[in-house]
């Protein structure tokens, strides 16, 4: 609509004057600026081109449009910010109600530039760069509102970040002219330098009635647990310069001293250790000889040596953050984006983000009185966890304290999470860096229990067409005294299930399923009907386990509750010349699978492999009829990182009257597509979950020299 | 001319219309939004500056790397801190002696306890803590090496009205020499202030001293000094308590009633805003929210319409049988904000949903509430039923696990709970040799973690999964010897032999395992627990424990080996031995008989984590510890009760190739210890005695052994990689 609206513009200069055409023409005018019109009012009317076209609209507007907003002298303060505040005091959660996403709406004020009756700014800065990024970043987020009657929390566009640059009780009452500010209810603000010469508080000073606020630098006497949050104090430096992530491990210095304004009382006692132990530490400070400007931020020096900063704080593995005036340094971001285990020694300091982040995994947190003791309590520390902390440290920078959008939206999470506690973000999520995230297990089975014997198993059995052989199954199987109901699941959709009558009378309840489809998922469906924990998944031709043998397994179960308990094993391993997975049903001394045509295992497993299998192997699996083992092995393997357990020697399912299946087991095509199923669900998973083991589990006296009658198990059967 | 006005009329519009595009368009978009929503206020996303490059720093470098500084010396402001931050505004470090943490150059965390005076009352409850205290690792009797002292005055029940107030508490404690403003005191407390306002006020002025109290507020809670504790009632057991009611895993993880509360309902004073309001969610089928009435003196007084009634519907159920069969159970504010009904709901895995605003969680400080409990606000109560129902299967599967996780870890007994106060406070002493979230929130929970021994994670066998890794490939064998080496053919010097040529035994050569041993024998003559000693000189994460004449092949080590890399928690060993329950002695039984099952493995020859070695030294009590060495046995047994303890699992017998200790001693001329009788009935005892130190029978019975996968199976032996374990 761009170019009709400006062909519409050009378009009366060149209608020639006849008056026959021009009533054409005028109409052709006409309709073509109406048609501009219309497709420019669709456009905006747009749901989804709103952003762009406030983009293209606003794009041209500069932060000195803002409107002016003249504070008159009488104009309301807001009162102190009261100490006592917490969610459930001055926090309106009506506001933010019950929502499905569990996700708090954010609304941002529109820009206005406050000066006083006299026409003087509120503050010298104004809009600053940092918070303008904030802003950005929030509104671009997935908590921004423009709906301020929809909005749970409020965020003024008055720049508190530097309290220098504030005019304290100007900006107090700009707060309080703000039209929704109702005694700071459910507002926010951010700021990062608090306090003022000469005592520094170490809140902002500026009054905020019942505001939260996210400050950076809060003792413990003013942060008001739960309901402020700590922010970091951010590093213009860390857009500035890119530090590479290095590798852990030891570095060249073991503590670095890289503030410049560092209390003399503390320096001396700095000197002390350096006179101390040597090398190991590092005392720079403000180079005296160089011009003053940018660059002197960027330099250090120690006895005329002159070292980059921050780079150098890459070369040691400890980095002194002593408070100053002001318990938040900035050059704790520093040393975290440098990978540098930060020692922190500035007492009452609440470290950012301490609500939801460890820092002890990733901090040395040291009284400010011990600081002559820092050498000997930082040589006590393992190298490995120095290791660990190095890594935890640029995680924190990267995930929290990179950018103003990492530390605003980490600010808004925390403040989300307390709002939707049962949805809140785990400890994991917080601080474990991808890495682990990638390589740990959070098993959903993680309380060691051994479920009681009594409720016993439900036996599930997937059958087709086979139905003497399913009875014979269904005979056998009965015999297990710890059997609790029987599960046939009928995959046949053309042929009904036999009469009840004709069905082998057993001790335990029977019951039948239909299937919608003849599908290899039916079997690991999580079927009402199982009302037991255990479940033992047989096929409809294994008649060859025994008794004992079924009841072991189920024993060993109880004992694993969390893991697939099978009989006949199998092993992937990695083909070298071929470099990918190969399926191998050898009978090798290793086991990394166990076949589920007999194997027990948690009902929960079900429900996974049902709901939660990833990618399209449940698809897959139903679609080539094969490998729903491999799979459900793959499932239990990833998300417990541990091993299957086979039980007994047996090695393979025979019987007399399926040699032709067992044929097709061996048949080298069955075979290649079992290995093609490994690969095709390794490269699913990202990763190769299976665990090798070399046991197996037997009874006690299995093969022991002992009266077969006094064994709990005496037939145990063979290969 | 009339068409020419209209051309011209016509360009005007086309160019107001562009002018307005152009340059106007916020006004237009103004405009467009007022059209299209009439409500709300000027609505738009934050703009991009086209200045925003422009824009000013919100500091400069300089003013972020030179802090300002101040002229006031450090020191003189710490000193002036522990002036202005008193009482109310107590912290570690302006209302704790650090220094009485550090006597004799030597940290150390001790707790003196007053000496009661003869006529004091001290409830059962509050004698329960003492006792914990006293029998802890932490007592001394000498407040002179005391870090924390704790009140003979039972401080427990503060409320006027009841039976168990005493007064005139403030007197006495100014009396004490020790008192010192109460810094470095710990005061218990489960219930202050009274009908009708309930205040956290404990009827005297505590100081400086550290607060250990059930159902603080959080606005009087000082964060980072007092200690949130729950509320217990005086039948909590002191030692061992009930397991959780969760003993399996339902799929789906839902129980009959989705939620349920039954208690009283208050009609007036505090409290009574929730609690007059509970009855509205019940709707008689999956949520039960059942109140009275009838409690306190002159209830007829009060009562309203819907008592009776209520009463009526009341009396229909079975409290424990609504807290078996409900998956989540509500646990309001009563007059007080905790409740005992907390920890119930929490030992019967019914997930708590809490109401109580401004509750300071119990032991807040380390436990991740959120992974346990649903925390409601009394504001929502109406939004309670949905909330619950929006809670998907996996998660009240996870929050049903951990609230087992939590209270067998910290809240089934009385020293539990005592325990973890003290620990909260040493961890905050020693703040750098401290546990973190992750060890206090992980199974087995942070009473079972001792920092001293490390503070890495990976230092742990009970981590490796969680963070990703696997145990090392590497062990060390520690071989307990008794007798003098005198000649080369000891059986001693054969085991070194078969274990040092294990490719998994950290040990370089034989030179070096020569040097070993002198060192060991020394070390082991003294004493039978020293075998467990956390020595340095044991690098590696697994040990292999061996006595001296134990028979092994070398083969038979790198399977068991292999299977400890699985289990790195368990032990994991040859001999197996059992317990059982003597229901006509009354007492627990030991048997070396060869049964179905077994729950103790020998440490003769076993495999576990050498983190069991410090716990072993360091938390078990020296009175047990003595006694083992008194006798020199049941050291192994004692081992088997740790590990089962902090696992809750049993621990796992391998293939071996013949029976352990069957065959006759080599010389022959030593007397066996286990033949002896009065060796059998120590072991017995020992049983009895662990147990009863234990508070329970932490031993769990196994039925299967570990074998390797082709073990005795008719294969070829070449196919076989352990195959000397199959020779007779």
């Amino acid at each position: 609509m761009y170019p009709s609206g400006k062909y519409s513009s050009r378009g009366p200069a060149l209608i020639p004057r006849m008056k026959t055409k021009h009533r054409i023409y005028y109409i052709t005018l006409f309709s073509v600026v109406l048609l501009g019109l219309i497709a420019t009012g669709m456009f905006q009317f747009w749901p989804h081109s709103i952003e762009s076209t406030a983009d293209w609209t606003l794009d041209k507007r500069s932060v000195h449009d803002a409107p002016l907003v003249r504070l008159p002298v009488s104009s309301p303060i807001p009162e102190r910010g009261d100490l006592s505040c917490r969610m459930h005091t001055c926090f309106d959660v009506y506001r933010c109600g019950y929502n499905p996403k569990n996700r708090i709406k954010v609304y941002i004020y529109p820009l206005q530039r406050f000066v006083d009756d006299l026409g003087v700014p509120i503050s010298s800065t104004g809009l600053s760069r940092e918070y303008n990024d904030l802003l950005s970043a929030i509104s671009d987020s997935d908590f921004y509102t423009d709906d301020v009657t929809r909005a749970c929390l409020f965020i003024p566009s008055i720049d508190v970040l530097n309290q220098n640059s504030l005019r304290i009780r100007e900006t107090a009452q700009a707060l309080a002219m703000l039209p929704r500010w109702d005694k700071g209810m459910n507002h926010l603000l951010f700021n990062m330098l608090p306090g003022g010469p000469p005592d520094y508080n170490t809140a902002l000073d500026v009054p905020r009635d019942r505001a939260l606020l996210a400050g950076g630098g809060f003792s413990t006497w003013t942060y008001r647990q739960g309901y402020d949050v700590s922010i970091p104090v951010y590093s213009p430096l860390s857009a500035d310069v890119e530090l590479p992530e290095r590798q852990p491990g030891p570095r060249r210095y073991f503590i670095l001293s890289s503030q410049t304004a560092i209390h003399r009382e503390y320096r001396a006692e700095l000197e002390r250790l350096k006179e101390e132990n040597g090398e190991a530490l590092l005392l720079l400070d403000k180079c005296s000889n160089l011009s003053q400007g940018a660059a002197s931020a960027r330099k250090r020096c120690y006895k005329g040596q002159v070292y980059d900063y921050p780079q150098i704080l890459q070369e040691s593995s400890f980095c002194v953050v002593l408070r100053g005036a002001r318990l938040g340094q900035a050059a704790l971001s520093d040393v975290l984006q440098a990978g540098c285990v930060p020692v922190i020694l500035a007492d009452s300091y609440i470290l950012p983000f301490s609500e939801v982040l460890d820092w002890k995994r990733a901090s040395v947190v040291i009284p400010e009185e011990k600081l002559s003791e820092m050498y000997t309590i930082l040589k006590s520390i393992p190298h490995r966890q120095v290791e660990e902390m190095q890594r935890q440290a640029r995680w924190f920078w990267e995930a929290y304290f990179s950018s103003m959008k990492a530390i605003g939206l980490t600010t808004l999470q925390i403040i989300n999470d307390r709002i939707y506690p049962y949805a809140a973000r785990t400890y994991e999520q917080w601080n474990n860096p991808p890495v682990v995230k990638w390589s740990s297990v959070n098993s959903p089975l993680f309380l060691p229990l051994i479920p009681p014997r009594a409720p016993g198993f439900t036996a599930v059995v997937l059958t087709y067409d086979r139905v003497e052989s399913l009875f014979r199954v269904i005979t056998e199987i009965s015999k297990v005294p710890s059997l609790a109901k029987l599960l046939v699941v009928w995959n046949n959709q053309n042929k009904s299930p036999p009469e009840e009558s004709l069905w082998p009378k057993i001790g335990v309840p029977l019951k039948v399923v239909r299937t919608k489809e003849n599908k290899l998922s039916n079997r690991f469906f999580p079927y009402d009907e199982i009302e037991t924990e255990a479940v033992l998944a047989i096929d409809d031709d294994i008649i060859m386990l025994t008794s004992d043998e079924l009841q072991f397994g189920y024993e060993v179960w109880r004992e694993f509750p969390d893991r697939l308990v099978g009989y006949p094993g199998r092993l992937h391993l990695w083909d070298h010349e071929m470099g990918k997975w190969k399926y191998e049903s050898e009978w090798t001394n290793e086991v990394s699978m166990v076949l589920t045509g007999a194997a027990f295992y948690h009902k929960y497993f079900n429900y996974l492999y049902t709901y939660k299998m990833p990618g399209d192997i449940k698809n897959w699996v139903d679609a080539h009829m094969n490998c729903e083992d491999i799979a459900m092995n793959f499932l239990v393997a990833n998300i417990t990182g541990k091993a299957p357990i086979k039980v007994t020697p047996r090695k393979k399912f025979k019987c007399p009257e399926c040699t032709a299946i067992d044929g097709l087991s061996l048949d080298q095509t069955h075979m290649v597509e079992r290995s093609e199923c490994i690969n095709k669900f390794a490269s699913v998973f990202g990763t190769m979950p299976l665990k090798v083991v070399e046991h197996r589990a037997d009874p006690v006296l299995y093969k022991d020299d002992f009266p077969e009658k006094l064994k709990s198990f005496p037939n145990i059967g063979s290969l | 001319m009339q068409a020419r006005k209209k051309y011209v009329l016509l360009g005007l519009c086309a160019c107001c219309w562009l002018v307005l595009f152009y340059w106007g368009g916020g006004v237009q978009l103004r405009l467009l939004r007022l059209l299209t929503r009439q409500r709300g206020e000027v609505v738009r996303p934050w703009p991009n500056w086209t200045d925003r490059a422009f824009l000013p720093r919100y500091a400069h470098l300089d003013e972020l790397q030179t802090d300002p500084g101040t002229a006031e010396s450090p020191r003189q402001r710490r000193q002036a801190w522990s002036a202005i931050y008193k009482d109310s505004r107590c912290r570690m470090e302006t209302c704790f002696d650090f220094s009485r943490c550090r006597r004799r150059g030597r940290e150390g965390f001790r707790v003196y306890i007053y000496p009661s005076e003869k006529n004091d009352h001290v409830s059962e409850s509050y004698r329960k803590i003492l006792t914990s205290i006293a029998e802890s690792r932490y007592y001394t009797s000498d407040p002179r090496e005391a870090c924390l002292f704790v009140l003979g005055i039972d401080t427990l029940d503060r409320d006027q009205l009841s039976g168990q107030f005493v007064p005139n508490v403030d007197e006495r404690i100014r009396g004490y020499p020790l008192w010192n403003d109460g810094r470095n005191h710990l005061i218990f407390n489960l219930y202050s202030g009274t009908w009708p306002n309930y205040t956290e006020d404990l009827g005297f002025n505590i100081g400086q001293a550290i607060l250990a109290k059930a159902s603080l507020n959080t606005e009087h809670f000082r964060p980072g000094f007092d200690v949130s504790i729950p509320l217990f009632s005086k039948d909590h057991p002191q030692k061992g308590g009930e397991r959780g009611w969760l003993v399996r895993n339902t799929i789906p993880p839902r129980r009959k009633y989705l939620l349920m509360f039954k208690g009283k309902r208050y009609l007036t004073g505090i409290g009574s805003d929730t609690r007059n309001a509970l009855h509205h969610i019940h709707n008689g089928k999956d949520i039960v929210s059942l109140t009275t009435c009838r409690h306190g003196k002159d209830w007829e007084k009060h009562k309203d319409a819907r008592c009776d009634h209520d009463n009526l519907e009341y009396e229909r159920f079975d409290y424990q049988e609504l807290l078996h069969n409900s998956t989540f159970c509500l646990v309001p504010r009563g007059r007080r904000l905790g409740s005992f009904r907390f920890l119930e709901s929490l030992q019967a895995a019914c997930i708590p949903v809490l109401l109580s605003n401004g509750w300071e969680l119990p032991f807040s400080d380390v436990i991740q509430w959120n992974q346990a409990v649903i925390e409601g606000d009394e504001r929502l109560l109406l939004q309670v039923p949905s909330t619950v129902r929006a809670v998907g299967n996996e998660r009240v599967l996870a929050l049903r696990q951990r609230t087992q996780m939590l209270w067998e870890a910290y809240f089934s007994s009385v020293d539990k709970i005592v325990l973890t106060t003290l620990e909260i406070i040493k961890d905050r002493v020693f703040s750098h040799i401290s546990r973190n979230k992750y060890m206090w929130n992980s199974l087995p929970g942070g009473l079972l973690v001792l920092p001293e021994y490390s503070t890495h994670l990976a230092h742990f066998p009970f981590y490796y999964l969680g963070l990703g890794i696997s145990p090392g490939q590497e062990f060390t064998a520690v071989i307990h010897a008794v007798s003098p080496l005198v000649s080369q053919s000891q059986p001693i010097m054969k085991l070194l032999q078969v274990v040092s040529k294990s490719k998994y035994c950290s040990q370089p050569g034989p030179d070096n395992i020569r040097l070993y041993i002198a060192r060991f024998t020394v070390v082991f003559l003294s004493q039978t627990t020293s075998r467990f000693l956390p020595h340095v000189a044991i690098e590696t994460e697994a040990v292999l424990s061996l006595d001296e004449d134990t028979v092994l092949l070398t083969s038979e080590v790198n399977f068991a080996f292999l299977v400890w890399r699985s289990f790195p928690e368990r032990i994991v060993g040859y001999p197996p031995r059992s317990h059982f329950w003597d229901p006509l002695k009354r007492a627990w039984g030991y048997t070396s008989k060869w049964t179905n099952d077994y729950s103790i493995i020998l440490t003769g020859a076993a495999f576990y984590h050498r983190y069991y070695h410090y716990l072993f030294s360091h938390y078990l009590p020296q009175s047990l510890r003595t006694l083992v060495d008194r006798t020199s046995n049941c050291e192994d047994i004692l081992m088997n009760f740790l590990v089962s303890a902090v696992t809750h699992l049993p621990p796992i017998k391998v293939a071996q190739r013949k029976q352990y200790k069957e065959l006759p001693s080599p010389q022959g001329t030593k007397s066996v210890p286990w033949a002896n009788p009065e060796h059998f009935n120590q072991r017995q005892e020992c049983v009895n005695t662990f147990a009863n130190w234990f508070g329970y029978m932490p031993l769990v019975h196994s039925q299967f052994r570990l074998d390797p996968v082709l073990f005795k199976d008719q294969v070829s032996v070449l196919r076989k990689k352990y195959k000397d374990l199959e020779r007779a």
